[in-house]
């Protein structure tokens, strides 16, 4: 790890602008550091900040950056009204880095494509125009929307694709003020030669919203295909709502995870499911849809398939209705299969 | 520049002088304070060798920067037993024999501890193996290890409805 200065934010006044990187719960700050990708001279230590809150507001929350994974997962109006976003969160990393992580640095959390997490490969994301080393390399956990020539990455989070199904809003503070972006655009898509930056030098990430889920409180699922069923990256997942009304869909949410460098809300497919029964036809079509314009970006072509059925089978676990009880595996694939 | 790190560790209050930011909480338990019960492993937050807890919530010594947790409670394994009487997470993995060669048992015996405090697991196996899969274990014990953790939550459990 490269020598760094240290130094302890007491106000967000003195973080903002701060000249270093923003330290939260370092899981994945320290992390990069050990491996030589992130080398700051000084880090400015955000987490005695006041942003530890869960608020109610407008029907909806406002999560405080600060506030840790493993909270935000047991809270009950997390629980009761975003149950997609605890299987989400629950379903990611370890009970030790839920406990540490926070919800601004899992947002922030760099992408575990395994040549960008080599310092010694060329990587646009890490030095733009020195080339990508995953473009014909080994990619399944590698885009297949989105990407670029430049950049094939994803990004790792559960968490942020159930915040951008169902409409969360990041809120930052700059040194020029403050800025609210939604989190389905929140991560910059790969340009040609690059990929821009998330925050700006001096941001810092304060909140996030989510408004009121209105008809989906009950009906949300998290679903994630992965190598294993605990402790693993997402290969693909999505998170599912569903409205019915009388026999009818009125409101839908579909995004996916592990497909693109952003949470990849699926805007057609919800639009497809309004008015149409609650039925397999109905999702199958929409999970269609939401893999429109997808492409292999080297050797993981089987991710549009699979990305599909997991959006698929979200939907109709999603219309089935939220289990009252958390599920042992969150998010599992095996769920109410007889494998124990 | 020299900062002073605050802690209190299994009880005892420390100050530690740091001349480099850069100590990990592992770092300063197993290297300034001679606490070597708390195991390096992968030292990148995967393998859970060296879970303490910090405030009472279990997180990897590995991962935590020792500055940003000045002034906080620190319970590593040492900070268990009672004289020569052993936690009942400690005892019940002797009982089960759930480990091997020993190296993650220390960090599995502090995940065990909070996760039976967090009590969402209770006594089903599958959420005590969900429970515990920040830990991993190379010798492959893990049925003596969820043996040992529902047995030490049926004991505690037992422990509280009598007291």
């Amino acid at each position: 790890m490269n020598p760094f200065d240290y130094t302890r934010a007491d106000t967000l006044e003195a973080a903002v602008g701060a000249d270093g990187a923003i330290l939260a719960g370092g899981t994945n700050l320290l992390d990069l550091m050990k491996i030589g990708v992130a080398t700051p001279s000084r880090l400015v230590d955000i987490s005695r900040l006041p942003m530890r809150e869960i608020d109610d507001h407008d029907g909806g929350l406002r999560i405080g950056a600060m506030v840790s994974n493993a909270d935000l997962a047991r809270d009950p109006r997390i629980l009761a009204r975003f149950p997609a976003v605890a299987e989400a969160l629950l379903s990611g990393a370890s009970p030790q880095l839920r406990n540490a992580a926070s919800t601004g640095g899992n947002v922030m959390q760099a992408t575990r494509c395994s040549y960008f997490q080599d310092p010694l490969s060329p990587c646009n994301r890490r030095e733009p125009g020195s080339g990508c080393s995953a473009i014909g390399g080994v990619t399944r956990n590698h885009a297949i929307l989105g990407w670029s020539d430049a950049c094939i990455a994803t990004h790792p989070s559960d968490l942020c694709v159930a915040l951008a199904a169902f409409d969360a809003v990041v809120h930052v503070t700059g040194p020029t003020g403050t800025r609210s972006v939604p989190m389905a655009r929140f991560h910059p898509l790969p340009d040609a030669v690059g990929v821009p930056p998330a925050l700006s030098a001096g941001e810092v990430i304060t909140h996030v919203t989510l408004p009121d889920p209105g008809g989906m409180a009950r009906h949300a699922r998290y679903l994630k295909l992965r190598e294993r069923t605990s402790y693993a990256f997402a290969i693909v997942s999505a998170a599912a709502g569903v409205h019915v009304e009388d026999g009818r869909i009125v409101a839908a949410r579909l995004a996916l995870g592990g497909v693109a460098a952003r949470p990849w809300r699926a805007h057609a497919a919800e639009a497809a499911l309004i008015g149409q029964p609650a039925s397999g036809d109905a999702f199958a079509h929409a999970a269609a849809l939401a893999v429109q314009g997808a492409a292999p970006s080297g050797d993981n072509a089987a991710k549009i398939v699979l990305a599909q059925r997991i959006a698929l089978r979200a939907l109709m676990l999603a219309a089935q209705g939220t289990p009252d009880r958390m599920p042992a595996l969150p998010a599992s694939v095996f769920e109410g299969d007889d494998h124990g | 520049m020299t900062q002073t790190l605050n802690l209190t560790i299994n009880g005892t209050a420390r100050a530690i002088a740091l001349d480099d930011p850069r100590a990990t909480l592992l770092d300063v338990l197993r290297e300034r304070i001679g606490l070597t019960g708390t195991k390096k492993g992968c030292d990148r937050g995967q393998c859970g060798a060296c879970t303490v807890l910090i405030d009472g919530r279990r997180m990897n010594a590995c991962l935590a920067l020792a500055l940003s947790h000045d002034g906080a409670s620190i319970t590593t394994v040492e900070g268990l037993a009672q004289a020569e009487e052993l936690h009942p997470v400690q005892a019940a993995f002797i009982r089960h024999d759930g480990f091997q060669c020993g190296y993650c048992t220390p960090g599995q015996i502090m995940s065990a501890v909070a996760l039976i405090a967090e009590g969402e697991a209770g006594l089903d196996p599958e959420r005590v193996r969900e429970g515990m899969s920040g830990n991993l274990c190379r010798c492959a014990a893990y049925a003596g290890i969820t043996e040992a953790v529902l047995d030490a939550t049926r004991v505690m459990t037992a422990r509280e409805d009598a007291a």
